[in-house]
């Protein structure tokens, strides 16, 4: 085998970890953002899909919502919309000072963004409740199923961005290790993304 | 901060290079290869049990109503269960495991000169979610009631009635086991676009990496656009099975062709996402055994992302005769003629490769020239039935079949034979036998072509797919017609039985073959510049890149190869 690599002298490559980055030039876009904006992609898809079922099977109705189904609280939600709003534009400025390396008040702002996420969370459980009460199931009608199958996906998702952003802030309140940041920022961006979804879905099945 | 993290990393890394246990090194691995080969023979077991029921079901077909050896009789329903789960575990569980999933991750980082996957863990998490999917579809076929019988494509309301499919865990372990599979398969496709983007040796721009790394990475950005779809229909008739909504049904206020759209607007993207691997495959093959430079690089890239961006828009031609409005049809006969294009663009680079070069007529050579040969007919017959004139006749015929498997068995099964003969010096350290594989490929291609032409002519002569007894219906009990099916099942048996040597030569050569040295075939890639088989973290020092993968037979070289890595002389 040829030692090719007696090139790049300033590196004694032997003794030197061939991990992905440090030999290498830097990459353009991080590993974890380039890999998060990939699944982004399909989590865009996925929802398009939704979106696309929900409009085809509306179209294919006379009436909607169909006659004998409860209307949904576009007040109430409006607010909880707002909220949502709120979390994603306080993640978006704890993002900017993790960036200018105050990790503090990032931090800070970071739980608040969490807070305010949770709120939406319960609020919209709160809502699922009142609703199964006033008769609307899945299986009540397909308006019914389409409600909770995209109200659902997104609670979901929410769910999940949540528990994975308390954990690493969790973890960053410990230790204030920039390293944790690397881990975070895919997240914060995945959470852009739910709460981006959002008002588009008020809009569609809400507001129709 | 990046000293920081390069310290840390440097950490995990010394940490990682520990002997291993058995158990983390073969069972719990976040080495890229042995997950890669964990892919590939569960894959390759998937593909006995796929090959397995063909056999039963064409058994059925030739000699109906009799007891199929090795099997017992297979009744009406268990015929549409091993028919639509042949189908599902060749496409799901053998094409994908096996040439994205497993040789993507055993040749992506070989292939680009770096260490591992980005997301080793992920990887192994992938790997983990996919067996899970594999056994979840196992243990359908055993539940109360048989696996899920309708079709693969699993179309409503058949497949969301329990009392019409009368599978009723069947069909929805069934939809689990696809649903677990097509996880797993984005977490290996974030690993394997965001590895190639960011890990390339140094020195290896956009333009010299191996076209069989590229088309691998842009398979996988299809299915990762195309997955969401599938993945919120599945979801929805998921529901439809187990929770009482009515998405796809009528009665309910559903529409049931919702679901083709979703499911092909995915499933048709699936054909080049299978595809694609197996063409970069070939092309890294004929290059090496033609010793020649690719003919047209460019071009062939280009030619794939036209591909790509085509195959969003042909999804209905699926479904010509399902009700859509024949002038939509229109359109997606304009584009499904459209994207015969690039492919035969490609093609043409192909055998303008192999023109003038002086080809070795090794084992996955032959594979390769196997691959195109085929390929070409599943090609062209696919132009018909892009036509919706034509294919309102043909649809569900066996020309359908034929068609099909002319496209699906070259890439799959050759592929992965291409594949496998090519990298196995490789992955093992030793060489194949290259008589064996010789008798192999013949005895593989041959019946083949004879298993699947005769279906050409069934289907011309209005044969439809999806029926488990033909003696039933007196236009297409004729004795010449029978004829035809009972030489395709001898092929097909022919053609199993010839598997049979590959296994002998593969466990064989595994043990006891030649020993390989680190560059058999002299190819340049940067996979064959270290030991064989590679070491954990593959490369003992980075290499640098200084050119393209096919510099073969270049002038005025003593050797007609040029290792990428290879520095210059001054």
């Amino acid at each position: 085998m040829k030692k090719s690599s007696n090139q790049t002298v300033f590196l004694t490559t032997s003794e030197v970890s061939l991990s992905n980055t440090s030999p290498r030039h830097k990459p353009p876009i991080s590993n974890g953002i380039l890999g998060m904006t990939i699944f982004i992609v399909t989590e865009a898809m996925f929802f398009a899909a939704l979106i696309s079922a929900y409009l085809v099977i509306r179209s294919g109705q006379d009436e909607w919502p169909p006659w004998g189904q409860p209307r949904l609280p576009i007040e109430t939600t409006a607010i909880n919309t707002i909220i949502l709003v709120a979390s994603g534009v306080f993640m978006f400025f704890s993002h900017k000072l993790f960036k200018k390396n105050k990790i503090i008040e990032g931090h800070r702002l970071m739980g608040i963004s969490i807070l305010l996420g949770s709120f939406f969370l319960i609020a919209q459980g709160r809502e699922w409740l009142e609703l199964i009460e006033f008769g609307l199931t899945v299986s009540s009608s397909v308006y019914g199923g389409l409600f909770y199958l995209i109200i659902g996906a997104h609670g979901f998702h929410v769910l999940g961005t949540i528990l994975v952003l308390l954990y690493y802030w969790q973890k960053l309140k410990n230790s204030k290790n920039q390293i944790e940041l690397e881990n975070i920022f895919p997240f914060q961006i995945l959470w852009y993304f739910v709460v981006i979804v959002w008002p588009i879905l008020y809009t569609l099945i809400y507001l129709n | 901060m990046s000293q920081a993290t390069t310290a840390v990393q440097k950490e995990q890394h010394s940490e990682h290079h520990q002997e291993l246990s058995f158990l983390y090194k073969y069972i719990l691995p976040l080495d890229h290869k042995i997950i890669g080969m964990q892919y590939i023979f569960t894959g390759l077991i998937m593909a006995v049990i796929g090959g397995y029921f063909a056999y039963a079901f064409r058994m059925q077909l030739a000699f109906p109503g009799e007891i199929v050896p090795l099997y017992g009789l297979v009744g009406p329903g268990e015929y549409n269960m091993l028919v639509t789960n042949h189908g599902t575990i060749m496409i799901f569980w053998v094409a994908m495991p096996v040439l994205i999933a497993g040789f993507g991750n055993y040749i992506i980082p070989l292939m680009i000169g770096c260490d591992d996957m980005v997301f080793p863990r992920l990887n192994r998490l992938s790997y983990q979610i996919f067996l899970a999917s594999a056994l979840v579809l196992i243990l359908s076929f055993f539940v109360k009631g048989g696996g899920f019988g309708g079709a693969w494509t699993a179309y409503p309301p058949l497949s969301s009635v329990a009392e019409y499919s009368l599978t009723d865990w069947g069909s929805s372990l069934w939809l689990l086991a696809v649903a677990l599979e097509f996880v797993s398969f984005l977490l290996g496709g974030i690993n394997f676009i965001t590895t190639t983007m960011n890990s390339r040796a140094p020195g290896m721009k956009m333009m010299d990496i191996p076209i069989a790394v590229w088309f691998i990475v842009i398979a996988v950005i299809l299915f990762m656009a195309s997955v969401g779809p599938l993945i919120a229909g599945a979801v929805m008739l998921f529901m439809d099975q187990r929770i009482g909504t009515s998405f796809f049904l009528p009665s309910g206020g559903g529409d049931p062709l919702l679901w083709q759209h979703l499911f092909w607007f995915f499933g048709h993207p699936e054909v080049y996402v299978v595809l694609l691997p197996t063409m970069g495959i070939v092309a890294d093959i004929i290059t090496v055994f033609a010793r020649k430079k690719l003919f047209g690089y460019r071009t062939v890239l280009y030619t794939a992302f036209a591909t790509g961006g085509l195959s969003f828009v042909v999804w209905a031609h699926h479904q010509f005769i399902a009700g859509i409005d024949p002038r939509m049809a229109n359109v997606f006969v304009v584009t499904t003629v459209l994207i015969s294009i690039p492919l035969a663009e490609m093609m043409f680079c192909y055998i303008a490769t192999l023109y003038g070069g002086s080809i070795q007529f090794t084992t996955p050579m032959l594979w390769g020239l196997g691959f195109l040969a085929a390929f070409l007919i599943g090609g062209v017959t696919g132009i018909y039935l892009g036509a919706s004139a034509i294919d309102v006749y043909f649809h569900d015929s066996y020309f359908v079949i034929a068609h099909f498997h002319y496209t699906f068995f070259p890439i799959t099964i050759i592929g992965m034979f291409a594949a496998l003969t090519y990298w196995f010096p490789k992955m093992f350290g030793r060489m194949m036998n290259e008589t064996l594989g010789k008798i192999h490929f013949w005895g593989t291609f041959i019946p083949f072509n004879c298993l699947f032409l005769p279906l050409f002519l069934l289907g011309l002569a209005g044969q439809n797919r999806r029926v488990y007894n033909f003696l039933n219906y007196p236009d297409l009990a004729r004795q010449e017609l029978h004829d035809l099916r009972v030489f395709a099942t001898m092929s097909l048996v022919v053609m199993l039985l010839f598997q049979f040597v590959f296994i002998y030569n593969f466990f064989v050569s595994m043990f006891f073959g030649k020993k390989a040295p680190n560059n058999p075939w002299e190819a340049n890639s940067l996979e064959w510049s270290i030991p064989s088989p590679p070491p954990h973290g593959n490369f003992k020092t980075l290499p640098s890149v200084y050119r393209g993968p096919y510099e073969y037979s270049v002038p005025g070289r003593e050797s007609d190869y040029w290792p990428q890595n290879e520095p210059p002389k001054k």
